[in-house]
């Protein structure tokens, strides 16, 4: 359980990125945090691990402030929380069984990590991981041997590693294409069930926000401007979150790239029907 | 129907008025000839040098292996052995110092007194340093070993720095998102980053300190160059051809034997 009390950030250029945000999210809830870029989703989601520090307000979770945290504290609080990014992140030239393996680093002293000797509970679940991903076979590989899917795939598996009571999710299907985007959403929406755990996640596409989440907050300026099912999305609403020449071009946008994958989608049945 | 000419011309970049252009570029042909009259030059002494410079091109087309064998050998010895354990010891000092010195890694007073030291050691030539080094330490390739250490330090944690803060920073931060310390997020999103191009400058330097122990042998930091100086002093030339053209083919071995370890790395 996440709770996050009037969060404010200023970053030095004066830029006001988040005013007095405040947001509750129980157990087990898919949040999609969406809105117009700049709004303030991605300094939201790094104010809550302190990947950003926040300039005011509190993150609580589970009850325990997370904000003014030691390094010490920090490190050992930031193991429970789990990121997904945009870009993937993975060490390229890393195996992909050490970039699931440094999602326990929070948990281990430095030469045991150092030398690789990770305990076999954290090697059984790594593996254990990766087939649940669909990428047992992968283990040895490097990171950048992997397709863009496939890398988002141990980005999830790394997150997991570290047991989190709660995963921030940033754009994760910003470097995919349509069907991929859809299987990566499918796996994390399994995941978070399996696994009863909370997820805030940063979502710029509106209809797969939509479809996968249990409930939507519209950020614009900073300011939390919608807050509800995703039912309750309606044209006026997103409006509302996204002003209305923005959302108007968003939605232009996107009819013409369901048309165009139509049109795709029909001349490809041709071709096979010829 | 034809459509009118439409010349082009590129317009002026640096300087528009076509008047100052041609000023300047008066001015300037005229400094380059005041210039080359201001160096004093004696033809005499040029016709002089040139017989010499024939014996010692002779020689060097002769050249001398054998009655000066040992003292080629011995020097030969210790400018490998200073070259190889003053790269060994500055790559162990570099990786600490250059750590230090990105920015993105260190708080600014650790940056900015790493930054300082590379300052210093980049600032003063070897040679310099090696005057100094055989003034406090004595002839001999211990001053040199100190002297290589002394550049290699600059070179290497310098170019190191640089590359660290030139990193995929989206790497560091997702490793510092999982709870990972200051050294584990060095040694997990830093060093895979960075090693490949850390291996390739360390070969790089090793070829260039090799280069250098022959240089500053000169100044009486041991090695191969104390020999060639000794032997230029005697008029050898024969002598000193030979360890020119050994100087040349270790640094061809090397140099490619580098090259080729680069690229089977990367």
């Amino acid at each position: 359980m996440l709770e996050i009390r009037s969060l404010s950030k200023t970053y030095p250029t004066g830029h006001e990125a988040l005013r007095s945000v405040s947001l509750w999210v129980p157990e087990g809830q898919l949040l999609g945090l969406i809105g117009p870029s700049g709004a303030g989703k991605s300094t939201l989601l790094r104010c809550i691990n302190r990947l950003v520090e926040p300039t005011d307000g509190s993150v609580l979770l589970e009850g325990r402030d997370l904000t003014g945290l030691s390094t010490g504290e920090l490190r050992r609080h930031r193991r429970r929380i789990g990121m997904i990014f945009q870009e993937y992140s993975l060490v390229e030239r890393l195996t992909v069984m050490e970039n699931v393996l440094s999602g326990r680093l929070g948990y281990l002293p430095f030469w045991r990590t150092y030398l690789r000797r990770f305990p076999q509970t954290d090697i059984d679940r790594a593996y254990h991981l990766l087939d649940r991903v669909g990428l047992g076979d992968r283990a040895n590989q490097r990171a950048d041997a992997l397709s863009g899917g496939q890398r988002q795939r141990v980005g999830i598996a790394r997150a997991l590693s570290q047991e989190p009571e709660l995963l921030l999710v940033d754009e994760p299907t910003a470097s995919l294409d349509p069907r991929t985007s859809r299987q990566i959403m499918r796996l994390l929406t399994e995941i978070c069930a399996e696994r009863h755990l909370p997820a805030i996640v940063n979502l710029h596409d509106v209809p797969l926000a939509q479809q996968f989440m249990h409930r939507i907050v519209g950020l614009r300026a900073g300011e939390i401007v919608f807050d509800d099912a995703p039912t309750a999305l309606t044209e006026k609403a997103l409006t509302g979150i996204y002003g209305e020449e923005d959302w108007k071009s968003m939605r232009q946008e996107d009819e013409e790239a369901a048309d165009s994958e139509a049109d795709a989608q029909r001349r490809l049945k041709e071709i096979a029907g010829r | 129907m034809t459509s009118p000419v439409r010349p082009w011309k590129r317009p002026p970049t640096l300087v528009r008025d076509p008047r100052w252009r041609r000023v300047l570029q008066v001015g300037i042909v005229l400094y380059l000839l005041l210039a080359l009259g201001s160096v004093h030059v004696d033809w005499l002494r040029v016709w002089e040098g040139l017989e010499r410079g024939q014996r010692f091109v002779l020689g060097f087309l002769q050249p001398d292996f054998t009655s000066r064998w040992n003292d080629i050998q011995k020097g030969l010895v210790e400018s490998l052995t200073m070259t190889v354990t003053a790269t060994v010891a500055g790559i162990a000092l570099s990786v600490p110092i250059g750590i230090g010195a990105a920015r993105n890694l260190v708080s600014r007073p650790v940056y900015l007194a790493c930054r300082f030291v590379i300052a210093v050691s980049r600032a003063l030539q070897e040679i310099i340093v090696a005057i100094f080094m055989v003034a406090m330490f004595g002839f001999g390739p211990f001053a040199g070993f100190l002297t290589l250490v002394f550049g290699s330090v600059g070179f290497l944690s310098k170019l190191l720095a640089d590359d660290i803060e030139e990193i995929d920073e989206a790497q560091t931060e997702a490793i510092r998102a999982t709870g990972a310390s200051w050294w584990q997020v060095v040694h997990y999103a830093v060093q895979p980053q960075v090693l490949p191009r850390l291996i390739g400058l360390s070969l790089y330097r090793l070829d260039i300190n090799f280069r250098e122990s022959a240089v500053i042998g000169i100044v009486g930091a041991g090695g191969i160059g104390a020999t060639l100086n000794t032997a230029i002093d005697r008029y050898e030339y024969d002598s000193a051809g030979a360890i020119l053209l050994l100087i040349i083919g270790i640094v061809l071995v090397v140099e490619y034997s580098s090259s080729y370890l680069r690229k089977f790395l990367q």
